[in-house]
């Protein structure tokens, strides 16, 4: 009897008889830049509020007031194990993440994580969960994200992000809080994603 | 093949009920409504959509003409990151591959992220069969699914229910599988969300084994990728311990910086959004994050049936967006259930015959469900030529029916048809014809034909014909000098 996969790559070979194979990889166009007048971080900031999440622009002496202002007094605050002292400063008693259940995770209001790269044009935040940014569990349970972006992170659109990121580690795109359109075509934000998204945009000229 | 709704009427009848249907009609229309106007914003602002159109069709075209060593190369970047890979021929074989890993884990009830493809193949039906409750967490799937209902739009599958009927559903039902809905439920969207917040939460939570499908599949990286809205699939793709991802063969992107115009593509096409709110990707196994046991099955189920097809082929570029149902004047006024598939619209039209091949009378009839009238080809980001399929499949149909000894009606409309275009004078005729008919009916104010005597009756037992323009399309040339003179 021929395998599975021996009977569909030949059922594909006999399909593709008369077709040949195209080898040069296909080269897409150029994404959008920011608007002429507008910088890169702000572009960014204003299509990151659209999405109706909060964005705040701190210096980088002003980063620990920040974080301590997006976070609601007494709440629960988990931290991935690598987040940097600076943001770590703003935290009153963080619960570092090591290997917490998902029922932990459940108890906890909030959640701090650093990020890989912003995306002006589509206001879209990637996460590459290294060690900064923690698990990908931790920044999903909690109704809270806190994420901290810097502006030399911040490129203008989609095609600018692909080669800083290396699709062997778990990628995770936020757009927003977690929303739906599926009653009646309503947005509702939040379903299961953390329905608080809280963006703080570090950048040396604000 | 578990494709199609068992026991659906053809189109044209399934049609006509439709129809009938106010509350369903009025639904669709605004629904469909509200994404045409949302789509058309964003992508307005793109300034190189054609060009990103082209890129986009280039690159699935790219990955379909080499498809045979581009899916090895995806099965040995998988294995290479951990992942278990496994090929299935058909659904059965399939939803086999599922049921044996979900016995290896003594698992009785598996989470899952909304996916056409295990809809496609059945796969809730198949665990239900062996004792295993599937739970759909997308809050549409989740309405459809306590509704007991059938899914009938790709996107919003709920398109079909509002707020009201919801409420309903998830106070009937959501106690008898969990956590029942809570006594104050109001038919406040943001209300019925929060409830299928809680009534999901407890099942993610405990959950050992997730089944998800995959928008794209990355051959040189092994990379998979779900694009959603609600964290749901987030949820799925991280916290059980085992993931089953069901991908079909059509579903490869040749490498990883090639999935850049895709990812441009399909929210603004889809949802009508700059971006989605969550993608997820991943690549085999994460040490100490997310599923430790991951499988990949690679499903033809039909699949290479479409790729031998010369004129059918580019169909496999789908991604799946849903635009070209938004745009279709038959869709719209349908709605999806009518096309008897988990694929409705232009895209349901010739997916099913191309998946299925021709010869059952469901299936047959479905390239009929167009007028084509091209709005289709035009939103696709994929540009795949919907209305050129559709004639091919047409003439495919009238040729498996040749033998027949009573033609079918909608031979006779296409052959109807093919009198007319066969000679020039003929359809000039004819034309001019039905634009003096026009000229009168809308005198009379009347919207559309109804039902035309002769042939063309079989035609218009499934749609209303519009009300033919004044002048037709040639006297308009001739008067004109093809627009010169306008
Ligand atoms: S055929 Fe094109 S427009 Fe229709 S769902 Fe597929 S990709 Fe989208």
């Amino acid at each position: 009897m021929t395998s599975a996969r021996d009977e569909v790559l030949g059922r594909v070979r006999a399909a593709l008889r008369d077709v040949e194979g195209a080898d040069e990889p296909v080269v897409a166009p150029p994404g959008a830049a920011a608007p002429a007048g507008t910088s890169l971080v702000e572009h960014f900031a204003e299509r990151v509020a659209d999405y109706r999440a909060t964005v705040v622009q701190c210096p980088p002496d002003g980063l620990a007031a920040a974080v301590a202002a997006a976070l609601p007094d007494g709440a629960r605050v988990v931290v991935p194990v690598g987040l940097p002292d600076v943001v770590l400063a703003g935290i009153a008693s963080p619960v570092v993440d090591d290997a917490l259940s998902a029922a932990d995770l459940d108890a906890i209001d909030a959640v701090v994580t650093c990020a890989r790269v912003g995306i002006a044009e589509t206001g879209t935040i990637v996460l590459d969960h290294a060690p900064d940014q923690g698990r990908r569990v931790i920044s999903l349970v909690p109704d809270r994200h806190v994420c901290i972006v810097y502006a030399d992170q911040v490129v203008a659109d989609v095609p600018d992000a692909f080669p800083l990121l290396d699709p062997v580690r778990p990628l995770t795109w936020i757009s927003g809080p977690s929303a739906t359109s599926d009653i009646e075509l309503d947005r509702v934000e939040g379903v299961h994603g953390p329905r608080h998204l809280h963006v703080i945009v570090v950048d040396e000229s604000s | 093949m578990t494709g199609t709704f068992v026991g659906m009427p053809t189109f044209p009848s399934a049609a006509r009920t439709a129809l009938a249907d106010t509350q369903l009609r009025h639904n669709l229309a605004h629904a469909t409504g509200v994404i045409r106007g949302k789509r058309a914003a964003v992508v307005g602002e793109v300034e190189n959509w054609e060009d990103l159109r082209l890129a986009g069709a280039a690159v699935k075209d790219r990955a379909l003409r080499s498809l045979d060593s581009r899916l090895v190369e995806l099965e040995e970047s998988l294995t290479a990151r951990g992942a278990v890979v496994h090929w299935a021929r058909d659904a059965d074989e399939a939803n086999r591959i599922v049921v044996e890993v979900a016995r290896a884990h003594a698992v009785d009830e598996v989470v899952k992220v909304k996916s056409m493809v295990t809809q496609e193949i059945g796969l809730n039906e198949a665990l239900e069969a062996e004792g295993i409750a599937a739970w759909e967490t997308d809050l549409a799937e989740l309405i459809v699914q306590l509704g007991g209902d059938l899914p009938s739009h790709i996107l919003v599958p709920a398109i079909h229910r509002n707020r009201a009927e919801i409420r309903e559903i998830f106070r009937r039902r959501m106690g008898e599988v969990g956590r029942p809905a809570p006594d104050d439920l109001t038919d406040e969207p943001a209300v019925l969300a929060g409830a299928a917040r809680e009534h999901l939460r407890e099942k993610f939570l405990r959950a050992k084994l997730a089944v998800s499908g995959a928008n794209f599949a990355v051959a040189d990286s092994g990379t998979l990728v779900v694009v959603e809205s609600e964290g749901n699939g987030r949820m799925c793709l991280t916290l059980p311990d085992v993931l089953v991802s069901i991908v079909g063969i059509e579903k490869v992107v040749p490498t990883w910086a090639e999935l850049d115009p895709l990812i441009r593509l399909l929210p603004r096409s889809s949802t009508g959004e700059r971006m989605n709110p969550y993608t997820s990707t991943w690549t085999g196994i994460t040490p100490g994050d997310g599923p430790q046991e991951v499988h990949v099955v690679l499903l033809d189920n039909g699949r290479t049936r479409a790729l031998a097809d010369e004129t059918g082929r580019q169909a496999l570029r789908c991604i799946r967006c849903s635009a070209c149902l938004n745009v279709c004047p038959v869709y719209e006024r349908t709605g999806g259930h009518a096309y008897g598939s988990v694929y409705p619209g232009p895209i349901g039209a010739i997916l099913n015959p191309l998946l299925k091949g021709t010869g059952d009378p469901q299936t047959d009839s479905l390239p009929y469900a167009s007028s084509l009238c091209g709005a289709c080809f035009e939103a696709c980001p994929v540009r795949i030529d919907i209305p050129e399929v559709l004639v091919h499949l047409r003439a495919k149909v009238v040729d498996g029916h040749r033998d027949d000894r009573v033609p079918k009606p909608e031979a006779l409309a296409f052959r109807g048809a093919a009198w007319a275009f066969a000679d020039p004078g003929r359809l000039g005729r004819a034309e001019r014809l039905s634009s003096v008919a026009g000229r009168v009916l809308r005198r009379r104010g009347k919207a559309s034909l109804g039902r035309l005597p002769g042939p063309g009756g079989a035609w218009t037992d499934a749609r209303d014909l519009p009300v033919p323009p004044a002048e037709s399309f040639r006297d308009w040339w001739k008067r004109t000098d093809g627009g010169e003179r306008e």
